[in-house]
């Protein structure tokens, strides 16, 4: 939109540099397509109503993926029960009362959070098995992943809510105090319904890193592949079957194939409904500010 | 209850919220800090960097094959895809046309989007292969470059992408009355203007790629060893942990949590050092 009227006396670096930023893109798309060409092409050899609901059989080499659907939604849900309340107080607290906050208790919370957004997964996995599987005795769980995973997500639950939450316009506040409202009500009547759908966003963002996630999981959900009967079940998620099927199972890959495709489908739809939410929402506010 | 006893209570709640969330780092430091004690005991921190090699039931911990291949397959990864988001980037933002644009940007978000495990099965299955055709075994630094590569390739278009979104239009306006050149606006306006996002963008993926497991865990061959050349086996850090955690007991156990206390100071360095980036006043150049 912006690059129009650019003087056009130096055409030999023009060239060069618009060339190489044509060259990129391209490179990178023929990547992207080639990377989910692969996976399309043989996934979808495995893909049936039967894969998506049968038990695995011969170390997962046939069968299907039933139990390992299970038990990705149960961390999930685990994962988003513990991590949306946490992550949305703190978001709210952020955004509302960081001018009444210390200085450095807010510097200590940024801070911490910065950090725990690049932690390492594996590094999350260590603490997860030391601390929810043993100290807290929840053993290699359902239950002990979720809590794992709800680490891992909080920070990027927090800061897309917490960015939400300030960009809500101004005036509703100065006009909620003039009414006389009450903090409490001028939060849950009118500055959350406004932020609603950046913390969808922020929410369904958590979702697709949550699903993505392996290292983490490993030594904290564990590997078995039964339906899990109840939480504290150990079971494995479509990442960790991914992986122990393409790792420590020999002729396990078209299974894997499978898999992936039905992550790679997941995300997919994570990613549409992320772009979807922004689209209805977000542009339509710029248009009106 | 009153409203002001609401309103109280109401920020007790959400205090306590913040402070739980914050906890989280201090406890993961805690926790690595005091299952490391009983090695750290025995041998010392030195022994972690003197040792003969990495055999930890004979007692002998050297990590240093290890962080050299996580740090060569890091460096490695940066030097490829740090040019190549640049230059997607600038496609994106100056000279697609607005559609193509929009849609390289989607394909771009769906990428960063991707499972490392799929990343590194897509390593393990396409890229290994064709690697080993020209040198075996195929599993190596050179396959966790490319792959690790792809990996932060999307975050880091996306990452310059913003920087570059965030210049004002009031310096577009102002090179393009003064007759410039788009390439010499690139070069001499917008990446200037650019280089404290975007190097605090790439710090922050740094530690990233630091910290990635899965993928190189698949595509590296997981030889202790610091790999000499491109075509040898090597394990990081990371992979080492995945690996061994599973029957490590006693002292071992606790050396896997030294890596991993290792891994955290890298990574606190590293946002430190981002944060540092990013406040580092560009206010002058402003019009």
């Amino acid at each position: 939109m912006i690059p129009t009227q650019f003087n056009k006396t130096t055409p030999w670096r023009d060239k060069l540099l618009a060339t190489s930023a044509w060259l990129a893109a391209a490179i990178v798309s023929l990547f992207f397509i080639w990377l989910l060409s692969d996976i399309l092409w043989h996934g979808i050899q495995r893909l049936s109503w039967d894969f998506l609901t049968s038990d695995p059989l011969d170390a997962g080499r046939s069968g299907g993926i039933g139990p390992i659907i299970v038990s990705t939604l149960l961390i999930l849900t685990i994962c988003l029960v513990v991590a949306i309340p946490i992550g949305l107080g703190c978001a709210i607290y952020l955004a509302e009362y960081a001018q009444q906050a210390h200085p450095a208790s807010l510097r200590y919370i940024r801070g911490s959070l910065d950090v725990l957004a690049s932690m390492p997964s594996i590094v999350l996995g260590l603490f997860g098995s030391a601390f929810f599987c043993i100290l807290l005795g929840f053993g290699f769980s359902i239950l002990s992943g979720g809590l794992t995973l709800a680490c891992m997500v909080l920070p990027l639950l927090i800061r897309t809510a917490e960015q939400g939450l300030r960009d809500v316009a101004h005036e509703h506040r100065t006009s909620a105090a003039a009414l006389g409202l009450s903090r409490y009500s001028t939060l849950l009547h009118i500055i959350i319904p406004a932020a609603a759908p950046a913390i969808m966003v922020g929410i369904v963002l958590s979702v697709g890193r949550a699903l993505a996630e392996t290292a983490a999981l490993i030594y904290t959900a564990g590997y078995v592949t039964r339906m899990p009967e109840s939480i504290f079940d150990s079971g494995r998620t479509l990442s960790i079957h991914i992986y122990d099927l393409s790792m420590n199972v020999p002729g396990g890959n078209s299974t894997s194939y499978g898999s992936a495709l039905v992550l790679i489908i997941l995300l997919l739809f994570i990613n549409i409904s992320t772009a979807w939410l922004n689209e209805k929402y977000f542009t339509r506010k710029f248009k009106h500010a | 209850m009153s409203l002001l006893h609401r309103d109280l209570l109401l920020h007790w709640v959400l205090r306590i919220f913040a402070l739980l969330a914050s906890l989280i780092v201090g406890l993961i430091a805690i926790f690595l800090i005091v299952e490391s004690f009983p090695v750290l005991n025995h041998v010392g921190l030195l022994a972690f960097f003197s040792d003969a090699s990495w055999h930890p039931t004979e007692q002998l911990f050297n990590l240093l094959p290890m962080l050299w291949a996580s740090l060569m397959v890091v460096v490695g990864a940066l030097i490829l895809s740090i040019p190549l988001s640049l230059l997607s980037a600038l496609f994106c933002e100056f000279y697609a046309p607005t559609r193509l644009a929009v849609i390289y940007r989607r394909i771009i978000e769906l990428l960063a989007g991707i499972p490392s495990v799929i990343y590194g099965f897509w390593g393990l299955v396409v890229l290994v292969p064709i690697i080993a055709s020209i040198e075996a075994p195929g599993t190596s630094l050179l396959a966790g470059i490319l792959v690790l590569s792809f990996m932060i390739l999307p975050t880091l278009t996306l990452f310059a992408i913003t920087a570059f979104h965030n210049i004002s239009q009031q310096q577009i306006a102002n090179s393009m009355a003064l007759g410039i050149s788009k390439a010499g606006f690139i070069c001499h306006v917008i990446l200037p203007l650019a280089r404290p996002a975007l190097l605090a963008g790439t710090v922050l993926q740094t530690g990233r790629a630091i910290g990635e497991t899965m993928a190189l865990l698949m595509v590296c061959g997981n030889v202790v060893q610091t790999p000499s050349h491109l075509f040898e086996p090597m394990r990081t850090l990371t992979s080492n942990i995945a690996l061994e955690m599973a029957y490590a007991m006693d002292d071992h156990r606790s050396a896997l949590f030294v890596s991993g206390f290792i891994l955290l100071l890298i990574v606190i360095g590293l946002v430190i050092l981002s944060n540092l980036l990013v406040k580092e006043p560009n206010d002058t150049h402003t019009v």
